[in-house]
């Protein structure tokens, strides 16, 4: 049995098998893992907004999803990962309030998955799973020994991706 | 007058919105006593100013399932808030306005809550109308909006909304209670010029 790794919120972090990355309630928040298959080196980024530009006070990498999953690919291939054999899951992006309208509270989650999954085609990562969106929060945990993402929600089953 | 961010705050702004913390606490506290027919003491409101990303843990464990009531304002005032209350204080509040025991499962039926989206509306409207009377701005908050679910995953949404604008975010803790405390939270989240509204409302220079 490995160790429990926690990620908090902006936050990132790599391990190796059998360890376990770990964040624990994600609601608009989005999760995303990358994991070499090969060398069992897996990372995962807990971002809080999609795009840093958009910001004037950015120097947080982890909080964003354009530099944060940019900072998580240097940090695996760092620690030893491939980069062609790198796979990616992601998890979260909940709409927490169904408020009407257009306001950020509304779509941030949203807008989280959508730059996950472009800045994962720009850096030619493939997303092989998902878990995104509807209106619950969700504790996840990485298993650095298979890949395996695995998802809790409050009042539902255990969910693997 | 340059932008405001909670990440420049000095003493003078955190005491007027303790002020406003203060005001705003103690008449939601009121109202919930007229609400319950119950005699209802109060604590001085603690005003906390911390890092965006440390809210998800700041009230109990992230994992911890709290209530979350979440209303958008609009008018002079532009933004959202937010109240939360843990699960065993939510209950309680539900069974002295029901006059009936929760389920004991904890969880909440349809009925218990909209009794909670109630409660909320009230303290987060009271809280509001101090804040419009305090600073002579109209302020219209939305319908109530209400999720259950883990502390992290609802205070992910203030965290964001303070995090497009900063670091830092501002977490107001109440205790209330007759026999009993309870511990509540709100959460003010103004827009950027709503700030500047607010404080020059009553007079205070950027």
């Amino acid at each position: 049995m490995g160790t429990v790794i926690k990620v908090g919120m902006a936050d990132l972090k790599t391990a190796n098998a059998p360890d376990i990355l770990t964040t624990l309630g994600l609601g608009s928040c989005i999760g995303l893992t990358m994991y070499d298959p090969v060398t069992k080196i897996g990372g995962l980024v807990h971002y809080m907004l999609p795009d840093s530009t958009k910001l004037k006070n950015n120097n947080n990498i982890a909080k964003f999803g354009d530099t944060g999953i940019r900072e998580l690919l240097k940090q695996v291939l760092a620690a030893g990962a491939s980069q062609r054999r790198l796979v990616s899951k992601i998890a979260g992006g909940a709409c927490m309030f169904q408020v009407s309208g257009t306001s950020t509270v509304g779509n941030v989650g949203a807008r989280n998955a959508e730059a996950a999954k472009e800045i994962l085609k720009e850096l030619r990562i493939p997303l092989i799973a998902e878990d995104t969106g509807l209106n619950y929060g969700r504790t996840v945990e990485l298993d650095c020994s298979n890949g395996d993402y695995i998802i809790k929600a409050v009042g539902k089953t255990i969910k693997v991706i | 007058m340059g932008e405001f961010t909670l990440d420049a705050v000095n003493e003078m702004y955190m005491d007027v919105l303790r002020e406003i913390g203060n005001i705003g606490a103690g008449n939601a506290t009121t109202a919930i006593a007229k609400m319950l027919d119950m005699k209802i003491d109060m604590k001085v409101p603690k005003v906390e100013l911390m890092d965006a990303s440390q809210l998800g843990s700041a009230i109990c464990p992230e994992d911890e399932t709290i209530v979350g009531i979440f209303l958008e304002v609009t008018n002079d005032i532009t933004g959202s808030m937010m109240f939360l209350l843990k699960m065993d204080a939510a209950h309680y509040l539900v069974e002295k306005l029901m006059g009936m025991m929760v389920s004991p499962d904890g969880s909440f039926s349809e009925m218990e809550l909209s009794a909670m989206k109630e409660i909320g509306n009230i303290i987060a409207g009271s809280y509001l109308s101090a804040l419009s009377n305090l600073t002579n701005l109209t302020i219209l908050p939305s319908v109530p909006y209400i999720s259950v679910d883990m502390a992290a995953a609802i205070l992910s949404v203030p965290a964001i909304q303070f995090g497009q604008y900063g670091d830092n975010a501002l977490l107001i803790e109440t205790e209330f209670g007759d026999d009993v405390m309870i511990d509540g939270y709100f959460i003010l989240m103004p827009e950027q010029d709503s700030y500047a509204k607010i404080l020059a409302s009553l007079g205070i220079q950027m």
